[in-house]
């Protein structure tokens, strides 16, 4: 077997900030990757290049055999609608307003050619109830959802083309302590039932613990420590890691 | 382009010059050059057309210029007019199926006067036909082109307003957003309600807004023998669709595209297959339906009082 998505020596500078400075990452079939670190580590520039959304100055970025630096944009977008899904921490980022829930999920459907308006209108509903939400809530518009719906949404049209690869940029971000529960709780089923390779990006340890099989912890650009989750949270070697396990702890 | 080099002689078995509808050719007004743009102006727009002829669907920007009328008359049909016609052409204007509204009446006086061109109110004696708002029911001919007014080209722009992003769906094909928007349709209202500006997809390839033309239009640019221009004025872009193109309405499998059209007869020559106008007929609320194609009424009515 043979990684999923592997990075070696990514390197990003704004100015005088290197916000990646020599990164490699490898994420396995199946596989849940946290990313941790405080504000301002590097986390989202990370995810961005990952995903090309963003080009380093240097380092390669390899998706099941293909260079996804070097691939053209049409490539990118077929990558990005097909075998990846990205949940952003604003769902104004990732949703679009002013459709109904079930043209929002629908919308990944009709870009990858879905043509039946019933089929598509049924899977919509039956992703919702994947989600938690009632199904009658079809054809409501985002707005009138409340944050973890919102956030749950998200999740559904992300998911209804069944990616291989998830990016998920501080997914319980703004919600309430009791939501994000409940939000992680269900991200964790679904990964597990869909068999999903996330990578995960939070400053959320109890949210790193919940749901990753490794972590990465990453400080001013460099991912200073790595290795299976219990492992680094229970004996962190590195004195920022420790720190940042028992600022938690104390919190 | 002149109309020798570049446009198959006038359509056979048309009337001669100045009979009929026809209004013979003018010496044009010598103030002006021919046809009111200067030729480099012209030779300009035509590199435009026949960029946009080689890419079916795709808007080609243009240097749009300033035209002795206001925006929103048609300025960018004028400019596609203006480069393609030649001294032998005969153009019609319609404005919503008529040739007699002020809008028509100014854009044919205006080519009169300028061009010195004949112009006619026969779509079958025309070689040039700038349009806004409908299709002529007749179906058109090789030795005809249609030249649309359009005011917003970008069928997505209520969707994306980044004119960037735009572009690049534009450039990979990528037009899911535009299935959302008739899925959304569907889920309010039971069935598509978009009746005017139905969006197409060209050749498989592109997708492009016909300009505020009824759906019930839209089929007639299927693969017409007639090449289709498109010129936004305040837009600044030119797109065309060349005779015998395949042009594809929107769709889903299981709500498949239907032109709408009134269910009634027209009152004036029977018509039951033409686009109908609703008309008031006085101030008790009476009103009946007519053809919105006078020309196509007109002949229609002509034939029933010869056959009677
Ligand atoms: N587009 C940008 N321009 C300039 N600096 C940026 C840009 N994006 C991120 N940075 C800087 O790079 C560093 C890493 O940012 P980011 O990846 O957003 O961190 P995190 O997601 O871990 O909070 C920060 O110092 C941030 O200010
Ligand atoms: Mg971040
Ligand atoms: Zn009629």
């Amino acid at each position: 077997m043979s990684p999923l998505l592997s990075a070696r020596g990514l390197e990003l500078r704004f100015g005088r900030i290197a916000a990646l400075d020599g990164v490699d990452l490898d994420i396995w079939p199946g596989e849940v990757v946290a990313i941790v670190g405080e504000s301002g580590s590097g986390k989202t520039t990370l995810l961005r290049v990952l995903s090309g959304l963003a080009a380093p100055d240097a380092g390669s970025v390899i998706f099941d055999g293909q260079d996804v630096l070097g691939m053209n944009e049409a490539a990118r977008r077929h990558l990005m609608r097909t075998q990846w899904g990205f949940v952003h921490q604003n769902p104004r980022d990732g949703l679009r307003m002013g459709v109904s829930a079930g043209g929002n999920i629908g919308e990944r459907l009709m870009a990858t050619g879905a043509r039946h308006y019933g089929n598509i209108r049924a899977a919509a509903a039956d992703w919702l109830r994947r989600v938690e939400i009632d199904p009658e809530r079809l054809d409501a518009l985002p707005r009138t959802f409340s944050g973890g719906m919102q956030q749950r949404l998200q999740i559904a049209r992300t998911l209804v083309t069944h990616p291989r690869l998830v990016f998920m940029d501080e997914p319980t971000g703004g919600l309430d302590v009791s939501v994000q529960a409940r939000l992680l709780d269900l991200i964790r089923a679904l990964v597990a039932e869909l068999g999903l390779s996330v990578l995960l990006v939070t400053h959320d340890i109890a949210a790193a613990r919940l749901l990753a099989h490794r972590i990465l912890v990453m400080r001013h650009g460099q991912v200073v420590e790595q290795g299976l989750t219990d492992r680094v949270l229970d004996d962190p070697q590195h004195p920022y890691t420790q720190l940042l396990v028992t600022s938690v702890l104390a919190a | 382009m002149t109309s020798a080099a570049a446009k198959p002689s006038p359509p056979s078995g048309g009337r001669g010059l100045g009979e009929g509808g026809a209004q013979g050719a003018y010496a044009h007004d010598t103030g002006y050059n021919f046809a009111y743009l200067d030729e480099s102006t012209k030779r300009m727009i035509r590199r435009a057309i026949l960029k946009g002829v080689a890419i079916p669907g795709h808007q080609v920007p243009f240097g749009s210029r300033e035209m002795p009328l206001p925006y929103g008359w048609g300025t960018g049909g004028i400019q596609v007019t203006a480069s393609i016609l030649g001294p032998s052409d005969v153009l019609k204007v319609i404005d919503q199926g008529a040739d007699d509204t002020t809008n028509a009446v100014s854009i044919r006086a205006f080519f009169r006067r300028v061009a010195g061109v004949a112009t006619t109110e026969r779509t079958a004696e025309a070689t040039v036909i700038q349009t806004r708002h409908r299709i002529p029911e007749r179906q058109l001919t090789e030795g005809q082109i249609l030249v649309y007014q359009v005011p917003m080209p970008e069928p997505l722009f209520r969707l994306e307003a980044r004119v960037a992003e735009t572009k690049r769906m534009h450039a990979l094909a990528d037009y899911g957003l535009m299935h959302v928007k008739l899925y959304e349709d569907i889920a309010r209202h039971g069935h598509i309600a978009t009746s005017y500006n139905y969006p197409v997809m060209v050749d498989g390839r592109y997708l492009m807004s016909p300009s505020p033309i009824p759906a019930f239009d839209n089929p007639k640019m299927d693969r017409m023998p007639a090449l289709q221009l498109f010129g936004a004025g305040r837009e600044k872009r030119i797109y065309a669709v060349p005779p015998y193109t395949a042009v594809r309405s929107l769709d889903f499998e299981d709500h498949p595209f239907r032109p709408i059209r009134a269910p009634h007869a027209c009152a004036l020559c029977g018509s039951r297959e033409s686009y109908l106008d609703e008309v008031i007929t006085d101030d008790r609320g009476g009103k009946i339906f007519v053809c919105s194609d006078t020309d196509y009424c007109t002949e229609r009515q002509a034939t029933k009082a010869a056959a009677e």
